[in-house]
């Protein structure tokens, strides 16, 4: 019973915010409402079991991907009222392919229900993978061993993203900018250059 | 009881919604962007739902290489946003056809 209470808040506050994420005015609202989203879909994914896809869920997507966006959406200084203009305009085409799409996926659904094909064995591989460890554990032993390649391509995936977004945004500096810092300049400084020593006697000032 | 079905649902009415944003806000980059994020968040729901279902962490694992890409894709599109803001003083996409393709 508490199990679809949770799952009906859970799905109900994903859907309502994500009717909010395409439908409200403000981007900056829209980011919000994307964060609720996201939160609600790593409540639907922990009442299944699924902690560990959860909390990354809320890292990355909330900690990482949704700053960023509300980051450029107030970085950018934007007309936002000019852009709302096509709304109205494409407003029936959106409508009539968001409707067969989803007519596509019920019917596909309905299929499952009327039987369904049998892609797997749910209690083989129940004896062979559940051996009683928690969801973290399993997916360590799964990402470090059978799928490591996996998992070092999602590193380069994520390299290359790095060093694309760099390139792309890095403004070179001007070449006669004041407060630069010169690195080869301030590493091949040598102490006895830089500093002086002094011995004043007493009552008189030191010359440089 | 809650089943596979539910799940399902509710990564279908996502995904509809993010297609559905990008068709309705075809001039706001951000928002079309934000569109693919929700798309990509049903496609994970559904991995999750039916790795649950089928006892296979497979799902699992695969949900966090949409992840890895998603946030890659975000990062990319939003500095691709960055430099064209930069040049053009505007982010509407819907004359973005400089390069006639």
């Amino acid at each position: 019973m508490i199990q679809a209470l949770a799952f009906y808040l859970f799905a109900a506050i994903v859907v309502a915010s994500a009717v909010m994420v395409i439908l409200s005015r403000n981007p900056v609202h829209s980011v919000l409402w994307l964060i609720l989203a996201f939160f609600n879909a790593a409540g639907l994914m922990v009442i299944v079991g699924a902690e560990f896809i959860a909390m990354l869920l809320v890292i990355v997507y909330v900690g990482a991907v949704a700053v960023l966006f509300l980051f450029v959406v107030m970085m950018l200084d934007i007309d936002f009222a000019a852009m709302r203009a096509g709304l109205v305009k494409n407003f029936p085409l959106g409508i009539a392919m968001a409707l067969i799409l989803l007519a596509e996926l019920g019917l596909a659904l309905g299929v499952y229900g009327a039987g369904g094909l049998e892609l797997g064995d749910a209690a083989a591989n129940d004896a062979a993978q559940n051996l009683g460890e928690s969801n973290i554990e399993a997916i360590g032993r799964l990402l470090y061993g059978r799928y490591i390649l996996l998992f070092e391509i999602a590193g380069i995936i994520l390299l290359v993203a790095m060093i694309g977004a760099i390139v792309l945004t890095h403004r070179a500096p001007k070449p006669g900018a004041r407060g630069r810092q010169d690195i080869g300049k301030q590493i091949s400084r040598r102490p006895d250059e830089a500093t002086v020593m002094k011995r004043p006697t007493i009552g008189e000032g030191v010359e440089l | 009881m809650i089943g596979i079905e539910h799940y399902l649902v509710v990564g279908a009415i996502l995904f509809v919604l993010g297609v559905l944003g990008i068709f309705i806000n075809r001039k706001n980059v951000i928002v079309i962007l934000m569109s693919v994020e929700l798309i990509l968040l049903s496609v994970n729901i559904n991995l999750v739902a039916f790795s649950a279902f089928m006892n296979d962490l497979t799902g699992q694992i695969f949900a966090m290489m949409v992840l890895t890409v998603a946030a890659a894709e975000a990062a990319i599109g939003l500095a691709i946003l960055v430099i064209y803001y930069r040049g053009r003083g505007t982010i509407a996409v819907d004359d973005v056809n400089q390069m006639k393709g």
